[in-house]
């Protein structure tokens, strides 16, 4: 399976420079977008709230530097959709608000409420808003919350940092998920090749009733929320059934340090840590960067980019988006930033179907990718219901196995669209 | 700055590609070529050059006149070429062997799209195209330079029931016996088939299907068993031909039932049919069923739930 290429686990994040502008968008998650509550020209400090939540399902944004609102845009500049996003200029000062304070939580509303505050959403990359998916329908009966540390993605290791550099915050937002949510376990998942982040968590797992480390082994995509739940608990999510009907939560390390950062200090999720790695990277590291920085800067934190620097990527290689610009923004869910040259970037010819069956026999969610492929072709969409291209995780392993180097990822994603009549 | 290439995911691709693949059964089939020139002489590599030469001009020559993709690049055409050529007496007058391949590339492979696309295995439909047309020719078997016995092959040997004249079991291992050029070497056949397992190029289930169950049946028949697995085409056929992938099914149960299937009626038609050896009637009739295979044998999604009917 795919390679793990994680040359920058050992890499203590450093903080960059604070950027001279910063491009927020108010769409850093699934759901609605914030609604902007500052206009050009407003002050604005570190922490403070830039964007409200507008629905349930939706998080707050805060301002990641202090300084100016300096523009209002119309698009986000991830997907060049119609969206607001807005630029700060920055003062360099890096002010605090002076709102801050900790949020001490003393029952599940209140933990709730302090979730929902610290703008926190997924922060593995599906960027689904924390507190929704953590307020449970009444009577739903929780065995399991899985804290998602596999990190399977090649190249990213900022959930290993995470889990090295703040395991007092995991296991703190561990212990706070176990008490007000009350699941009979509580389970660190965490891919063998990250022994540091095992040996520390294990040790204070150490005779905790209900709380342990599960081991597994570093096998892409490890870290899908259904593979995971299959492979710690063994159970099946049903066809069009949530995770939550099966008695399981899987929550992101990194979600999971963030929301007990905010109870302990008072401070939103305003930067992260990005690795920045890649064949076109000089010096590859993890890097801490304010929410909207430009991934230029990142780069040229980095030693900057190589002469052949053929694709920039948001996330992993796998599942992670290519970029036309080095103008994007970090934002809430950017785990890593990549630069790839040469043949890495290349995106190979495709040659016709031999039906070897690799993709067949290496699906996690044992589809068949090829059939899926000819039924598309042929704009059968019984025979993609057939198939279950709904299930499809796109984690890519069929397109990254095929040696006929066909699109099946891409395929699988316009089937679904197919099969939904989108 | 230079653009930036955006394309959709996953962004990073295995080694393997089709070629790559083609390329290793060729390195596989290569003990077989060896052991076929050792012991049949040296025409047994001409009859290989000659296969494998029109099989890649054929190809080249359809896909330039009908002004498709050249695609020899992909080697798949040599295999075929091989593959029909050790499937063929070392005596074969050359320009059926040219005719066989013709049938192979043009008749089973192209016309049905080329390569992925064919659903019977070409080298093993031009064989039995050839062995209907060219019957004398089919069977004749020139004398080997290593100490001939008969002039017939084992498995002729055993319909006749003339059990004496068989050759001993080191001769069938090692190859010195009679038969088509390339399926006589069980040693030189076994270590292609480790190879290919080794680069995972095929998977166990259908050669250990097709020879388990040639084994099985032969014994409960009481037919010679250890004689039979080295007898005819059956490791050259298991392990090259059954594994051909267009030709066989995708899934892991699906290639089980297909090594079986190819067994059973292996077995059935070197019993009882009018021809002494089974094995390529028995892969092509199989070919066929492989959509029915594959349908069958669906892999059950993770969480898929049945439609209500």
């Amino acid at each position: 399976m795919a390679p793990h290429r994680k040359h920058t686990a050992g890499c203590t994040p450093l903080a960059i420079p604070v950027p001279a502008e910063v491009h927020i968008p108010m769409s850093m998650h699934s759901g609605a977008p914030a609604n902007l509550i500052v206009g050009v020209g407003d002050s604005v400090t570190v922490g403070q709230l830039i964007g409200e939540a507008a629905t349930r399902v939706c998080s707050p944004v805060h301002a990641s530097v202090s300084g100016q609102i300096k523009r209002i845009d119309t698009y986000d500049p991830l997907t060049g959709a119609p969206a607001v996003s807005v630029r700060i200029a920055s003062d360099g000062e890096q002010t605090l608000w002076e709102g801050l304070t900790p949020s001490p939580v003393t029952n599940l509303a209140e933990f709730l409420a302090a979730v929902q505050a610290s703008g926190v959403v997924g922060l593995g990359g599906a960027g689904y808003p924390t507190a929704p998916k953590l307020t449970l329908k009444e009577g739903t009966k929780l065995d399991y919350i899985l804290i998602n540390g596999a990190e399977c993605e090649p190249y990213i290791t900022s959930d290993t940092r995470t889990m090295v550099d703040h395991t007092a915050d995991v296991w703190a937002g561990a212990l706070l998920l176990k008490e007000y949510l009350g699941p009979k376990n509580v389970v660190i998942c965490i891919e063998n090749n990250k022994p540091e982040a095992i040996q520390k968590l294990e040790a204070l797992c150490a005779g905790v009733q209900g709380m342990r480390v599960h081991v597994l082994p570093s096998l892409y995509p490890q870290g899908e929320r259904k593979v995971l739940v299959y492979n710690v608990t063994g159970r099946i999510v049903p066809e069009g059934a949530r995770l939550t009907d099966v008695g399981c939560i899987v929550i992101n390390c990194t979600t999971v340090a963030v929301i007990a950062q905010y109870i302990r200090t008072g401070l939103p999720l305003v930067s992260r840590c990005v690795t920045v790695d890649g064949s076109a990277v000089k010096h590859p590291q993890n890097v801490i960067a304010p929410i909207g920085t430009p991934i230029r800067n990142l780069f040229e934190f980095c030693g900057g980019l190589k002469d052949d620097v053929k694709k920039i990527i948001l996330g992993g290689p796998m599942m992670g988006a290519a970029v036309p610009s080095l103008d994007v923004p970090v934002v809430k869910v950017t785990s890593a930033i990549l630069a790839l040259s040469g043949r890495d970037a290349e995106a190979p010819t495709p040659s016709a179907c031999i039906k070897c069956g690799r993709c067949v026999a290496q699906c996690p969610m044992n589809l068949m990718p090829s059939f899926i492929e000819d039924a598309f072709e042929r704009k059968k969409v019984e025979l993609l219901r057939t198939h279950k291209v709904n299930l499809c995780v796109e984690c890519g392993c069929c397109a990254y196995l095929c040696p006929s180097k066909r699109p099946l990822a891409q395929v699988m994603t316009l089937s679904k669209k197919l099969l939904w009549g989108e | 700055m230079t653009r930036m290439i955006v394309s959709f995911a996953p962004h990073i691709r295995e080694r393997v590609t089709t070629s790559r693949i083609m390329l290793d059964v060729i390195i596989a089939l290569c003990p077989a070529f060896i052991a076929a020139v050792l012991i049949f002489g040296p025409r047994a590599a001409l009859v290989t050059g000659v296969c494998v030469a029109s099989c890649v001009f054929f190809e080249w020559a359809y896909q330039k006149l009908l002004k498709k993709t050249i695609t020899v690049g992909d080697f798949s055409a040599v295999i075929t070429g091989m593959l029909l050529a050790f499937n063929l007496p070392v005596g074969i007058p050359l320009w059926q062997a040219i005719f066989g391949s013709g049938v192979a590339i043009i008749l089973v492979k192209q016309l049905f799209g080329g390569i992925g696309k064919n659903f019977a295995n070409p080298a093993i439909t031009a064989r039995i195209v050839m062995f209907i047309s060219f019957p004398a020719a089919m069977a004749t078997w020139a004398p080997i330079p290593v100490d001939a016995i008969s002039s017939a092959t084992p498995l002729e040997l055993i319909q006749r029931g003339d059990l004496a004249a068989l050759p001993g079991m080191w001769d069938m291992f090692i190859g010195t016996r009679m038969g088509s050029l390339g399926e006589t070497s069980a040693l030189a056949l076994l270590i292609g088939g480790i190879y290919l397992l080794a680069r995972r190029v095929i998977t166990w289930h259908i050669p250990v299907a097709f020879i388990g169950t040639v084994f099985v049946l032969t014994a409960l028949l009481g037919i010679q068993p250890t004689f039979q697995l080295f007898a005819g085409g059956l490791l050259l056929g298991a392990i090259f031909m059954a594994t051909d992938y267009p030709t066989s099914p995708q899934t892991r149960t699906g290639r089980i039932i297909f090594g079986i299937g190819c067994g059973v009626l292996t077995v059935i038609i070197r019993a009882w049919g009018a021809y002494p050896e089974g094995v390529s009637f028995a892969i092509l009739f199989m070919n066929v069923l492989v959509p029915f295979i594959n349908k069958l044998t669906m892999t059950k999604p993770l969480g898929g739930i049945k439609k209500k009917p």
